[in-house]
């Protein structure tokens, strides 16, 4: 056993530098959707009405409950660091168990909405968004691109979280040893914040 | 070692996570409210006046940042200032354009 514990103290580990590796990356993220939010202001600022009205096809009921379960989910993430802190294993793998079904309701929601729009014709490229003007179609491209991108992180989420899962079970991550844990869950939150931004930019135009 | 020690000095309590989620749901549910009244101009502003309130608390409090070193919060000071100044020429080259 001392041997062992020996071992351990000899694996050379910086929690501190490991989340600061994870916060560079989230900020190339934030590029990447900076990048899109930019897009979308002067678009929107161009072209006021149409964005306006093409706003007005959203289902406004989902986006908010989608708001809700994102938001949801950020707490259940928090809460298993928080079990994993206090040693409490189960707790920390039930709640990251949860956190992966919320995301997933998430998704199927989406399915949803997407569904609906696409029988209505309004995806990329259909004949009848084409004969749309010109705001509205960048309403709906940007909104395709921005929502989808966001929805491809919710998936790349869900399954880090579901590897975090299998490492705390296997004993990988530990009450000492949970930094890959944490660095899911910054990821995890970074996704919501923006949601956050997603949610009234598109859902919500007067 | 010591750095494993210091990291998990901060357990982070259970009930203030669930009353930034309460207040998060609140906001959320403000926002819709808010967007059933005409401000005219000032409904984008209300809007994204809530989204960075709700920001500001899952970045202090679910990413840990209100206990975090100070050199976190200096590479995220440094980040969003970046993204505000890039906003900025954007628009201001930006007005040129329209008239």
């Amino acid at each position: 056993m001392t041997t062992q514990e020996h071992a351990v103290e000899q694996v050379h580990r910086d929690d501190i530098r490991s989340k600061m590796g994870m916060w560079l990356f989230l900020f190339s993220e934030l590029l990447l959707f900076g990048g899109l939010f930019f897009m979308y202001s002067v678009y929107r600022f161009m072209h006021q009405q149409d964005f306006s009205i093409a706003s007005k096809e959203m289902n406004t009921f989902l986006g908010t409950l989608n708001t809700v379960i994102l938001l949801t989910s950020s707490l259940t993430m928090a809460l298993s660091i928080a079990a994993i802190q206090r040693g409490k294993k189960a707790l920390s793998i039930f709640l990251q168990i949860v956190t992966i079904l919320f995301g997933l309701a998430f998704m199927v929601n989406k399915v949803i909405e997407w569904s609906h729009e696409f029988a209505e014709g309004n995806f990329p490229g259909s004949a009848s968004l084409a004969n749309r003007p010109p705001g509205q179609i960048l309403y709906f491209g940007l909104y395709y691109s921005m929502v989808g991108l966001h929805g491809l992180h919710v998936l790349v989420g869900m399954t880090v979280i579901g590897f975090m899962t299998v490492f705390t079970i296997r004993g990988k991550i530990t009450q000492d040893n949970y930094v890959k844990l944490e660095a899911a869950g910054l990821y995890w939150h970074l996704v919501d914040i923006i949601w956050i931004f997603l949610f009234p930019l598109f859902y919500l135009i007067t | 070692m010591e750095e494993a020690k210091e990291h998990s000095k901060h357990a982070h309590g259970y009930g203030i996570y669930v009353l930034v989620w309460l207040a998060l749901v609140t906001l959320t549910g403000l926002t819709a409210a808010v967007a059933g009244i005409n401000f005219g101009k000032l409904s984008i502003v209300v809007a994204i006046i809530i989204a960075v309130i709700k920001s500001y608390l899952v970045l202090t409090e679910f990413m840990h940042l209100k206990t975090e070193q100070r050199t976190f919060k200096a590479f995220i000071f440094v980040a969003l200032f970046f993204i505000i100044i890039s906003l900025a020429l954007l628009f201001s080259d930006y007005s040129f354009y329209v008239r």
